[in-house]
């Protein structure tokens, strides 16, 4: 799926009945299949900005299309991640799963079998019946994933879905997520604070300034897939990154 | 395995104390009401108050086996009873439902409040009379009274349970296109559930003391009036009697909603571990 911001701006109101513009104006076209990263300082509007793609945050101005259809609520080909894990505690990691499922009115059998065959993939195959509170960070994220890679998206948003774990597991997970989108090639729009996991992951990193938020930097990474945790040692690798923090660090003005 | 294996036979003892202490535990509260019962023997014994004052236990127990073979006790309990659910149900189905309102609507709350906390804080033995002259002295005016004490508690919980449902999971369901019974089915009511049954074991306990003090003001028949009848020819066991059967009803209402959480909320039990 193609995505495209066209001179997107978005304001929140204040309690005193004023505007705060928290976003824009931003244009950007991400191709389908392609895997953007964004980064910025915080309170840059990233989050804003896949809200209003997920169909959660009208646009104030402009406009956000997927495939040329403009998005204007949520869609069912379009999953969005949340930055914690956002489980139902009620329910267990094969329910909590299949959730977008039942909630399209798959009936149970099939949609048990949907998520038993993701559950190695997500190396969650011992835990189908544990409840949230059981499992570990890392493991919980894992099942907010499955819940978005069950819906069979094509573009997927990403909302710093690694922010809340620890370096070892973040760097873990983000390689199966790398896996995982190798086999699909979704279109991904992924929020992240960590500029070292961004180009990485990404075939483009898109820099944003503080808000309200607009784009400084447009980057193509041009390192091979599959992408190892050893290229993070590359020459390459560095002049990204510090092409990217360079962007990051420009003054307000 | 082995290793945790060898640890328990390792210290025999140390596991066989502790399963007697918990042993103990459970029985503990049985202990505390034997006490109560040999304290009150020893009083009864002791003579300090005139029997018809303080009635041995025996004597109660007596008591309780005449007023269940007459019917007397069973008639009045019926009676009771009937009142208390339909109370229930009225009380529990308005203050759900206006809760649930209000949790969505806050402009309901400004408009509401000062109803609300009005009825709330005017007691309700004050006002049973009055509910009374209008519905009655028939079964209606206790059902009423039951349902306005039952109504505060499920009320506030109700509107505290669904204002507390994560704001995250709320955006969950609308990127996945949830219908507003498809939230409410799968977000807000298993959200909701364990505050609103610890609201719906006060309520339950409420409906006992609604009904009796229904009962009080009316006379003619109920637990309620059974105490005051009693009273009035100085049958001190059939008071404490119909004292201990309201206490036995409550009990069992709240151990019968103790039984629904264990049932619908499994997820928490597992959860602690």
């Amino acid at each position: 799926m193609k995505l495209s911001l066209r001179e997107l701006v978005v304001d929140f109101k204040t309690p005193d009945a004023g505007r705060l513009p928290a976003l824009g104006p931003i244009s950007l076209e991400i191709s389908p299949g392609e895997f953007l990263c964004i980064v910025g300082p915080s309170g840059c509007g990233k989050s804003t900005l896949i809200r209003t793609l997920a169909g959660l945050q009208p646009a104030t101005s402009g406009s956000v299309a997927g495939d040329d259809l403009p998005i204007t609520g949520p869609l069912s080909t379009l999953a969005i991640m949340f930055q914690d894990a956002n489980l139902m505690p009620w329910r267990t990691v094969i329910d909590n799963i299949a959730l977008p499922l039942e909630l399209a009115g798959v009936d149970k059998a099939r949609r048990h079998k949907a998520v038993n065959e993701l559950l190695p993939q997500l190396h969650l195959q011992d835990f189908a019946l544990s409840y949230p509170a059981e499992l570990s960070g890392g493991m919980a994220q894992r099942v907010a994933l499955g819940r978005v890679i069950v819906q069979r998206p094509r573009a997927l948003l990403l909302d710093e879905p690694f922010g809340a774990l620890d370096a070892m597991t973040r760097e873990k997970i983000s390689l199966e997520l790398l896996d995982l989108w190798r086999e699909h090639r979704q279109t991904v729009v992924m929020v992240t604070h960590d500029i070292n996991e961004a180009v990485l992951m990404a075939d483009r990193v898109v820099v944003m300034s503080s808000r309200p938020g607009q784009l400084v930097a447009d980057i193509a990474i041009g390192l091979e897939r599959p992408r190892a945790i050893n290229m993070i040692y590359r020459e390459t690798f560095l002049r990204l990154v510090r092409e990217a923090r360079a962007a990051i660090d420009l003054p307000d003005s | 395995m082995a290793e945790v294996g060898e640890k328990i036979d390792a210290k025999p003892g140390s596991r066989s104390s502790r399963n007697a202490l918990l042993q103990l535990r459970q029985l503990s509260p049985l202990l505390s009401l034997v006490a109560l019962l040999l304290l009150w023997q020893l009083i009864t014994s002791a003579q300090i108050y005139p029997a018809f004052i303080v009635p041995p236990p025996a004597a109660v127990g007596e008591a309780f086996i005449e007023a269940l073979q007459s019917g007397l006790l069973l008639k009045h309990l019926g009676v009771t009873l009937e009142e208390m659910f339909f109370g229930l149900i009225l009380g529990l189905g308005i203050g759900l439902s206006i809760g649930y309102a209000i949790a969505k609507a806050p402009m309901l709350e400004y408009t509401l409040s000062p109803v609300i906390v009005a009825f709330q804080s005017t007691p309700i033995v004050a006002y049973a009379p009055l509910l009374v002259i209008w519905f009655g002295s028939g079964p209606t005016s206790k059902i009423v009274t039951t349902a306005v004490i039952v109504f505060f508690p499920s009320l506030v919980n109700t509107i505290v349970a669904v204002r507390a449902v994560s704001p995250n999971l709320r955006d969950l369901m609308t990127s996945l296109n949830a219908t507003p019974w498809q939230s409410f089915r799968q977000l807000e009511l298993p959200s909701a559930l364990p505050v609103v049954l610890a609201g719906l074991k006060t309520s339950v306990t409420l409906a006992v003391i609604g009904a009796v003090v229904g009962e009080f003001v009316t006379q003619g028949s109920g637990l309620g009036y059974l105490v005051t009848s009693a009273r009035n020819q100085y049958d001190t066991p059939l008071v404490i009697v119909t004292v201990l059967t309201m206490t036995a009803i409550a009990l069992s209402l709240y151990s019968f909603v103790v039984l629904l959480e264990w049932r619908w909320l499994a997820w928490r039990r597992r959860s602690k571990r």
